[in-house]
Order: C-alpha cells, then structure tokens, then sequence
C-alpha cells in the first residue's frame, strides 16, 4: 500500500490513463461494438444460416488449412534459420538478419502481386514449377506458398532471442555427460526452445487467417476452391450483404480472440521458463 | 561477451568447442540450406518489384509515376499518414505513461485491449467501420442526416489505418519504460520540477528511441495498409485510392509494370524501414547495455 502511494507522486496519472482510456473506446471498442449491434439485430437463424453457410465453411477450410499448412511449414524451417542466423557468422548474415522482417514492412498488396509475377506460369519461378508438373498460383498452394512468406518473421523473431540467451553451459553439461550434438539437440536444446517455437506458430497461424492483401491475387478467388474467408467478407460486403458479412466476420473475429488468449498462456509459460532459468 | 565471442578465443580443434558446435560439414550445409531459403523467399520477392518496375525502362517507370491518379494517391498516402501516425504516437505515449508508471484496476484488460487489433482480420478491421459508420451501420442515419461522409471517404480511410495501427507505438514503450524504471522522474519531481518539465527533460528524452522506432513501424503499416483501406474507401479513383489501392487497380488493369512501378514505392519505404529498424535496434541495445545498473 506505502508503494502504491508512493507511486502516485508521479504526475499525469488521470490525464494519460483518461486519454488513452477515451481513444481506445472511440478507436477500437465503438467500433468493435457495432459489429456486435449488428451481429444481434439479425435473428439466430439467419445468423447461423449465413454464419455457416456451405461457401461460407468451404471458406474457413481454405482459410484455416493454408494458415495451418503455412505455420507447420514456418515452425520447421523458421528455427533452423534462427538457428543459423544466432550461432554462425557468415558473410551476409547481418542483410538476411535483416530481410527476415521484409514481410513486416512489405505491404501486403506489394507482396501479392510480386509472389503472383512469380510464381505464375509464366513466371521466373512458375515456369520451372510448371515443368514439373506443379501448378502454384491460383492453387490452394498458392495460398500458402502466400502465407508462408507472412508468417516466416513470427516464428524466427520468436525463436532467435531464446536461442541467443540459451546459456552454452547447458550444451556444455550435456556434452560433458557424453551426448552427441544430437542428442544435446533433441534432449537439451528442443525442450527449451518449443513454447517459442509453439508461439510463433501460434502467431503466423493467427495472421494467416485473418491475411487479405498477400493472398487476394495469388488465389484465384474461386468460390468453394480457393475463396478465403476474407474475401468472401469483402464480397458479401460488396453485394450489401450485411448479415452474411457481419455473421462471418464474428466467426473469425471468435478465432482470432481464441488464438489471442492461447498465446498468451503459451507467453506467459514462455516468461516463467525465462523466470526459472535466472533463479537457476 | 557472448559465447560467439569466447569461441573465437578458443582453439578451433580443441574437443571442447567440438563438444558444443557441430562438425563442418553439417554447418556449412546448414548456412547454405538457410542462405538458399532467404533467396528464395525473401531476397527474390524485394528484387522481383524493382526489376518489373524498370522492365520497360526508366521513361515508363516515370511515366507510371507522374500519372495525376498515381500522384492523388501518393498525396492521400501522406496525408493519412501525417493523420494516423501522430494520434498513434501521442496515444501510445500516453497509455505507456498510465500503464508503466502506476498501479490500477483494469490495467491488464487495457494492456490486452491495446493488442486486440493486431489479432483481427484486416477486411474486419475495415468492416466493423462500415457497420458503424456506413449508410446501414449504427450511426450510419444521423450521420446522412447531418450531412457527414465518413464511409467511401477519407475519414473512413483514416480511421480504419489508425485502428490497424493502433498498438504499434504503445507496444514499444510500455516494456521500455518499465525497464528504465521511475527513479529519475521521482527525483526530478522531488526537485520541485513540474510535470511538463520532467516529461520534457527526462521522459521524452529517455523514452525517444524507443519511439522513434514505434513511429518507423506504424508508419510503414500506415502507408501500406491495404486489407482494411480497401473496405472502406469505395475505390475512386484519384479520390479515395492510396498507394496501395492505386498498385491494385493497375494490376488489374493488366497494367503490370505501372504496378509495380508504383509498388516499387512502397518497396522502397520498406528498405528504408528494415534499415531504420536495424539502426534503431543497435542503438537500444547498446543504450540498454551503458544503463547504470540500477535495476
């Protein structure tokens, strides 16, 4: 109690807490709100009709089975590049160090059309593709090839710092005790490293379902093929379809709050394995 | 000094960095498995936008540039900009002051409103402002009523860039300021400073780089955003497109070397970004590493 009153010797108190208090609610929680006004005033079965309509789960498979094809391949090949880019030095490592946030800054249309150049058939990539056989823009795999690129910081921005605060000792002990580098790996290194590892997945998982920009160009938008649920929002929206639109974006917007509150609890676990290490 | 440092201390052959490196071979393969990956993935992406931007040479790629549609676009891009980015700052400023410096009720369900619109969709981040403010949303009646546009407009534009952008700056300094700890503000208002000049004296000069790379990122989103714009600005041409709208209109025009000559411009802000941003980074760290040990 001493130090909260302590504390409050500090001016601006009132005045910081109630602008930042009135900005989110007019910013953020009015708008949030009329989603909810709107989501109501439709009956429950014109909601859940529209809600859970045949093209509308055809969307959420498309949406949720590329972010999750896109996050498993970024959790398999977004800590081996944390991995090299936190133990080795090599020329060029300070620039791909740099880029792996080049899906951060890229706006997303930017990324689209540029992976669309790309990887269509006539494109640099799409062509090689092609003559093995394997079709990638307007595909399913398109989505995710789209995806994956999102999601790749997440998961090697989320990895890297655990890796670069590992202290060696325990490599060290485990080496001492006559594991191999492989075994350090599987026994030492990989149970430190997966609540990261989960929580960048988590996060690219969580981005790759709600992505618009990266993905609108390179898919193809065919309904019940290659139609995300974004997209099936903006056209419903576009037809003045306000339920159908309304009742879809409650369902992602549920997703994404899920997800949210998941990663917090894996972020927390994270923050205590951090906790225990220092006491140890 | 961190373990890559000691190891270049040691003997390369000695058994005991062989016990914690790996052979090599296995290393080098791992570099090059991880160089070729960024190639492809990342550095083939950025090259891709420049190359189709001068593909039919520097007159067309000016030309894609000079265009009174392109041009409008550019000017809406920074004037949503010059709108979203200070109210951001001043607001993540703000709840960073009230959230690291003071105890009260409701603080954690504040820091985790802060983060809600990084976890929503774009396109819904767009739609909610609709729903609100559109013909057929909430205040969609008294607004038509009193003649005020906001949905197919630019305040649309600018409110739905604000909410996409809205944790970026408060994310930053509110972990910064709890790390740098109060005890310089305390004695600077013991000393019988007002407020205002303790936030001017040691606060703002303290908190500066960490907001200065807030402001980097949220104003590349700003200026990029294109998911959330794109609902609520009704595509008029020369009116309500930004850059990034102008870059889709093109693209499906099948004016595909405009696009991207228009895209190189973003492509371009996004270079300067990830640089700014890797400057910004050394710089904290070594601020944070000459920090008295007080903590």
């Amino acid at each position: 109690m001493a130090a909260k009153r302590k504390r409050r010797v500090l001016p601006g108190f009132g005045l910081s807490l109630g602008f930042a208090a009135t900005y989110l609610g007019l910013v953020v929680l009015l708008p949030l709100v009329a989603l909810i006004v709107k989501a109501a005033e439709a009956t429950p079965s014109e909601f859940f009709a529209a809600a859970f309509s045949e093209r509308a789960l055809a969307s959420y498979r498309v949406s949720f089975g590329a972010s999750l094809a896109a996050a498993a391949f970024n959790a398999l090949f977004g800590p081996l590049l944390a991995w090299v880019l936190a133990r080795y030095r090599f020329p060029g490592r300070e620039a791909i160090d740099a880029l792996v946030d080049l899906p951060f800054a890229l706006p997303t249309a930017v990324a689209g059309i540029t992976l669309t150049a790309l990887l269509a058939s006539t494109g640099l990539v799409g062509a090689q593709l092609a003559k093995l056989g394997v079709e990638v823009a307007y595909t399913k795999l398109g989505i995710a090839v789209a995806l994956a690129f999102i999601g790749l910081p997440f998961v090697v921005r989320t990895v890297q710092p655990v890796l670069a605060d590992l202290d060696k000792e325990w490599e060290e002990a485990a080496a001492t005790l006559g594991a191999g580098r492989w075994r350090t790996f599987r026994s030492v290194l990989l149970p430190a490293l997966w609540p990261a590892i989960a929580t960048g997945f988590a996060m690219a998982f969580a981005r790759g379902i709600g992505e618009y920009g990266s993905v609108v160009f390179i898919s193809g938008n065919m309904p019940y093929e290659t139609e995300i649920a974004p997209l099936l929002i903006v056209t419903q929206l576009e037809q003045y379809d306000y339920v159908g639109a309304t009742a879809i974006a409650v369902v992602m917007l549920s997703a994404s709050f899920t997800l949210l509150l998941a990663m917090n609890a894996l972020q927390r676990r994270l923050g205590a394995a951090k906790a225990q290490e220092v006491h140890a | 000094m961190s373990a890559a440092d000691w190891s270049v201390l040691r003997p390369k052959r000695s058994p005991h960095s062989l016990a914690t490196s790996e052979p090599s071979g296995v290393r080098a393969a791992l570099i090059a498995f991880a160089v070729a990956f960024a190639v492809l993935l990342l550095v083939l992406p950025l090259a891709t936008v420049f190359v189709s931007a001068f593909a039919s040479g520097i007159g067309a790629f000016f030309e894609a540039l000079s265009e009174p549609d392109a041009l409008a676009a550019v000017k809406l891009t920074l004037w949503i900009a010059a709108i979203s980015v200070p109210l951001n700052a001043v607001f993540g400023v703000a709840a960073a002051w009230a959230i690291a410096r003071f105890e009260f009720r409701g603080k954690a369900l504040l820091v985790t409103a802060i983060d809600l619109p990084l976890a929503v969709s774009p396109v819904v981040s767009g739609l909610i402002y609709v729903l609100c403010f559109g013909a057929q949303g909430v205040l969609g009646p008294w607004l038509m009523e009193h003649g005020i546009r906001i949905i197919f407009a630019v305040p649309g534009i600018v409110l739905a860039t604000t909410f996409v952008t809205f944790p970026y700056v408060a994310r930053e300094l509110i972990p910064l300021l709890e790390e740098q700890g109060d005890e310089e503000e305390q004695a600077a208002i013991s000393l019988g400073a007002s407020g205002w000049q303790m936030f001017r004296r040691i606060t703002l000069p303290n908190m500066s780089l960490g907001l200065l790379y807030g402001i980097v990122l949220l104003n590349a989103r700003a200026m990029g955003e294109f998911g959330a714009v794109s609902v609520v600005s009704g595509h008029i041409r020369g009116e309500t497109n930004t850059i990034p709208l102008h870059v889709e209109v093109l693209y499906n025009e099948y004016q595909g070397q405009a696009a991207f000559a228009v895209a190189s411009l973003l492509a371009a802000l996004a270079v300067v970004t990830l640089v700014a941003k890797r400057l910004l980074e050394n710089r904290l760290a070594r601020a944070s590493r000459n920090a008295p040990e007080n903590s």
